[in-house]
């Protein structure tokens, strides 16, 4: 395993640009997850990573080969990087053996590493059977397996959970993200969805209009997002505007505590809904609740601030008519107003 | 009450289907019969003899290489226009189907008024190659087109290059398509009659067709109208396996990814060459000429003014022989579509028996029987519609097949459910929703039947001249300028719409 870089990476398609100097680097051994919405670029910059498509300009080289740059491009087959699709896309006509085999040479065939690729990835017993003889979950294992085989540099996986039903995707999520640590391999991930993100990788870069705006571990990118957008991509964001002097801020929430290194002045204040909670009745803000929608492990309360409402999840054990005292816990990040 | 399709059809239905069965049995039965009447040594005299062996010779080279050569035309044309940069790939996709506008009988016509060369039996497997041509490459474009890019993406990451990824990724998932519509044209070309009459060579159709016309031997073309079928039908089988098993190209949802063509570089000129000289050779050279036959007879004044009534009764035989096929064949689309059982998969697999009988056997064997058991309706247009009905059932099958796939089972169930008999649920829920499938089968069937050459020319009565026929009068005199008016006639009222609408149908302009 070895250390991708990527610098300066360009890519347009006819007049539109996908890619806007994209620059990532991905130390050997981690898994970093490429999160954006749709047409932000991702899968793009997956595939010029891959050798599908070539950049306009840039660099990537992966531990000290130059796999594309200024006249030089190495073709896909030669590159040395697995490539998981969504669906897994394996091939219909082969068994779940000889898909996993697939790339091996002659030599590493008959070495037996793709029944070692299969007993990691839990496929001992499935060898002979066919791809649509098998579930969803132990498709998208096979496609790992046929990826890691090969025992390639870096894997690229481009929203493996996605054809995938809700259920399943988290758990599958999970075996692939153990899987891909206990061979200690470099991946990127590919996803839209912030909590498989968090969930599988040590940094997470956020993708929009064509570049890296921001790329950090998961506690961080949560808690300290660059911009409102960043906060909005990443999770559930209240948006409250201020004043901010001396590290708090005065909304319509009360005074709430600012992250280190806010600005003064009239900002826009970010806080996840769970560090909205009940107060004690006397201290707090007061708020009537409009509606209270029980939904089993959370209760729905929508509150009326001033002119603008917003849904909190509080304790479904209790019920929600009278007026609340509501408190802003930890510490809020902070936008200037431009 | 079982859920799914009922085991059992209702009784009209399979009386309804039973006609069909009866009339495909005709042919079969006819040809055992013959067989039977001459005995073993009569069979042996007939058939082991050095002739035999030519016409077998002949019959298999041309099927042969024909399949191969137009299967390796289509597939590499196929991966030009949807694999690779090439500039104007939706025209090249239009040109590259072009010859399916003219009969093969007209193109080898065309061919061999060039010169001796392009007849015998190198001009033949030419002719017919490039004939054969869109026939496998259509099926070819459409799996490509329904093969996920990401097999090949895939492919590439695990090390594989270009040429292996095809060999070992792309061309597996395509043999079906590939290997269905290659057991197609050698089932056509086994068929062939028009065309290899024209060009003088002799296989087991036109030796059929001799014996019988020329030399009066009924005995000798039902033997060899045996053989033929022999080799036929173990053809149309193994096509019909290769349609059925059909594997799943894609895994789970979601959308296939748009393509990156691969850059042809350095051997752009070449393709471009190559597209350039196949739409010349397929469809230039055979139109052109038709063209150039035309003009010459319009300055001779030779036959125009009996087109326009051979066009009538062309039309007067293709339309009600459309009909009678459409209506024989919904009972057995119903058949199989919804119910299971024996029967409705005897009915699936009828079809694959009719592609495996040359419309010559079924020519011959309608004649027979019609002489020996019902001597009215021999010299009847009546007739002529009957071996219509046999030889184009599929034609007309698989497009009413097309909507019944869609008509839910349960909806004459619900029908019935509500007081009606089954017959009358059949007419009120089902019929209806075939209609688009049934207007499909009508107007192809009519388009192919003005075309039909073979049967025609056995079976119509006295005095009755279609263009196909009159087009076959004139050549069989090498009048070319005479004969050309009908040729192009028929490529303007058949061929071209034939074109058209197998290009709607396939829709292989949109998106890419």
């Amino acid at each position: 395993m070895s250390l991708l870089r990527v610098e300066a990476l360009r890519k347009s398609h006819g007049d539109h640009t996908v890619l806007k100097g994209v620059d990532l680097t991905v130390e050997p051994g981690l898994v970093v997850a490429l999160l954006g919405a749709s047409g932000c670029g991702k899968t793009t910059l997956l595939r010029l990573i891959a050798g599908f498509e070539t950049a306009d300009s840039g660099r990537i080289t992966l531990g000290d080969r130059v796999l594309h740059g200024p006249g030089i491009h190495v073709p896909a087959e030669r590159r040395r990087i697995g490539y998981v699709p969504q669906e897994g896309t394996l091939f219909p006509h082969l068994s779940v053996a000889a898909n996993v085999a697939f790339g091996l040479t002659r030599a590493e065939r008959r070495a037996g590493r793709a029944d070692e690729a299969m007993r990691l990835t839990g496929l001992a017993g499935l060898e002979h059977r066919y791809p649509h003889q098998i579930s969803g979950g132990q498709q998208q294992r096979t496609a790992l397996a046929r990826a890691l085989a090969p025992a390639p540099g870096l894997i690229l996986l481009d929203e493996p959970f996605n054809a995938l039903e809700l259920g399943l995707r988290r758990s599958v999520c999970a075996d692939v993200v153990a899987l891909l640590r206990t061979s200690a391999a470099t991946a990127i991930l590919v996803t839209h969805d912030p909590e498989e993100a968090f969930a599988s990788a040590d940094l997470v870069a956020v993708m929009r209009q064509g570049s890296i705006v921001q790329c950090a571990a998961p506690t961080v990118l949560y808690r300290h997002p660059i911009d409102v957008e960043v906060a909005r991509l990443t999770g559930q964001a209240i948006l409250l505007d201020g004043t901010a002097r001396d590290g708090t801020a005065t909304t319509m929430l009360g005074t709430v505590a600012l992250q280190p290194g806010a600005p003064s002045g009239p900002i826009r204040v970010m806080l996840r809904p769970e560090q909205v909670t009940l107060g004690p009745a006397d201290h707090g803000v007061a708020v009537r609740p409009l509606s209270s929608v029980f939904r089993g492990d959370h209760a729905l309360v929508t509150v009326a601030i001033g002119d603008t409402t917003l849904d909190l999840r509080l304790n479904p054990f209790d019920d929600y008519a009278d007026t609340l005292a509501l408190r802003v816990n930890g510490a809020c990040m902070a936008f200037a107003l431009t | 009450m079982t859920r799914g399709p009922q085991a059992l059809p209702p009784s009209w239905l399979v009386m309804a289907s039973l006609i069909p069965f009866v009339l495909v049995a005709l042919p079969i039965g006819y040809v055992i019969v013959q067989g039977w009447q001459a005995g073993v040594g009569g069979i042996l005299q007939n058939l082991i003899r050095p002739y035999t062996l030519n016409l077998l010779l002949n019959t298999l080279t041309i099927a042969v290489s024909v399949t191969v050569l137009a299967g390796l035309i289509a597939i590499a044309a196929a991966w030009g226009t949807e694999r690779c940069d090439l500039p104007g790939r939706r025209w090249w996709r239009l040109a590259v189907a072009l010859p399916l506008a003219i009969p093969a009988y007209v193109s080898s016509f065309a061919w061999s008024s060039l010169g001796p060369w392009f007849q015998e039996i190198q001009g033949a497997i030419l002719i017919l190659t490039f004939y054969s041509v869109p026939l496998v490459y259509l099926p070819v474009v459409a799996a490509l087109r329904s093969l996920d890019p990401n097999f090949e993406d895939v492919a590439r990451s695990l090390g594989h290059g270009r040429w292996r990824t095809f060999r070992r990724v792309v061309l597996p998932q395509i043999a079906p398509a590939l290997g269905g519509s290659a057991l197609l044209v050698a089932a056509h070309m086994l068929a062939e009659f028009g065309a290899l009459s024209f060009l003088r060579v002799e296989t087991f159709t036109t030796a059929i067709f001799d014996q019988y016309t020329a030399e009066f031997n009924n005995q000798a073309a039902a033997l060899l109208s045996g053989v033929l079928m022999l080799i036929c039908l173990p053809v149309a089988f193994a096509e019909a396996r290769m349609r059925t098993r059909r594997r799943v190209a894609r895994i789970g949802r979601g959308s296939a990814r748009a393509l990156v063509p691969i850059a042809l570089g350095p051997l752009m000129p070449l393709a471009i060459l190559g597209f350039v000289l196949l739409t010349i050779l397929s469809f230039g050279v055979p139109i052109v000429t038709l063209g150039f036959w035309v003009w010459q007879g319009h300055s001779a004044g030779q036959g125009i003014e009996r087109v326009l009534p051979a066009l009538a009764t062309t039309l007067g035989y293709a339309l009600p022989g459309a009909v009678l096929t459409t209506i024989a064949a919904v009972p057995l689309v119903i058949a199989t579509t919804h119910f299971r059982g024996r029967f409705a998969m005897l009915c699936d697999r009828l079809p694959y028996i009719v592609h495996g009988l040359p419309g010559i056997v079924v020519a011959l064997a309608a004649v027979a029987t019609a002489i020996g058991f019902l001597p009215a309706v021999y010299q009847t247009s009546g007739l002529v519609l009957l071996v219509y009905l046999v030889l184009f059932l599929p034609l007309a099958q698989s497009s009413v097949r097309a909507s019944a796939e869609l008509v839910p089972r349960e909806l004459s169930d619900v029908a019935r459910s509500l007081g009606k008999t089954p017959f009358q649920a059949f007419v009120l829920t089902i019929l209806p929703n075939l209609l688009p499938g049934i207007g499909a089968a009508l107007a192809l069937t009519a388009l192919q039947l003005m075309r039909e050459l073979t049967a025609t020319l056995l079976l119509a009565p006295a005095g009755v001249v279609t263009l196909a026929t009159e087009f076959w009068n004139y050549t069989s005199d090498r009048a070319y300028g005479a004969a050309a008016p009908f040729a192009a006639t028929l490529v303007l009222v058949s061929g071209i719409p034939v074109y058209v609408f197998t290009m709607r149908t396939l829709r292989l302009n949109d998106v890419r």
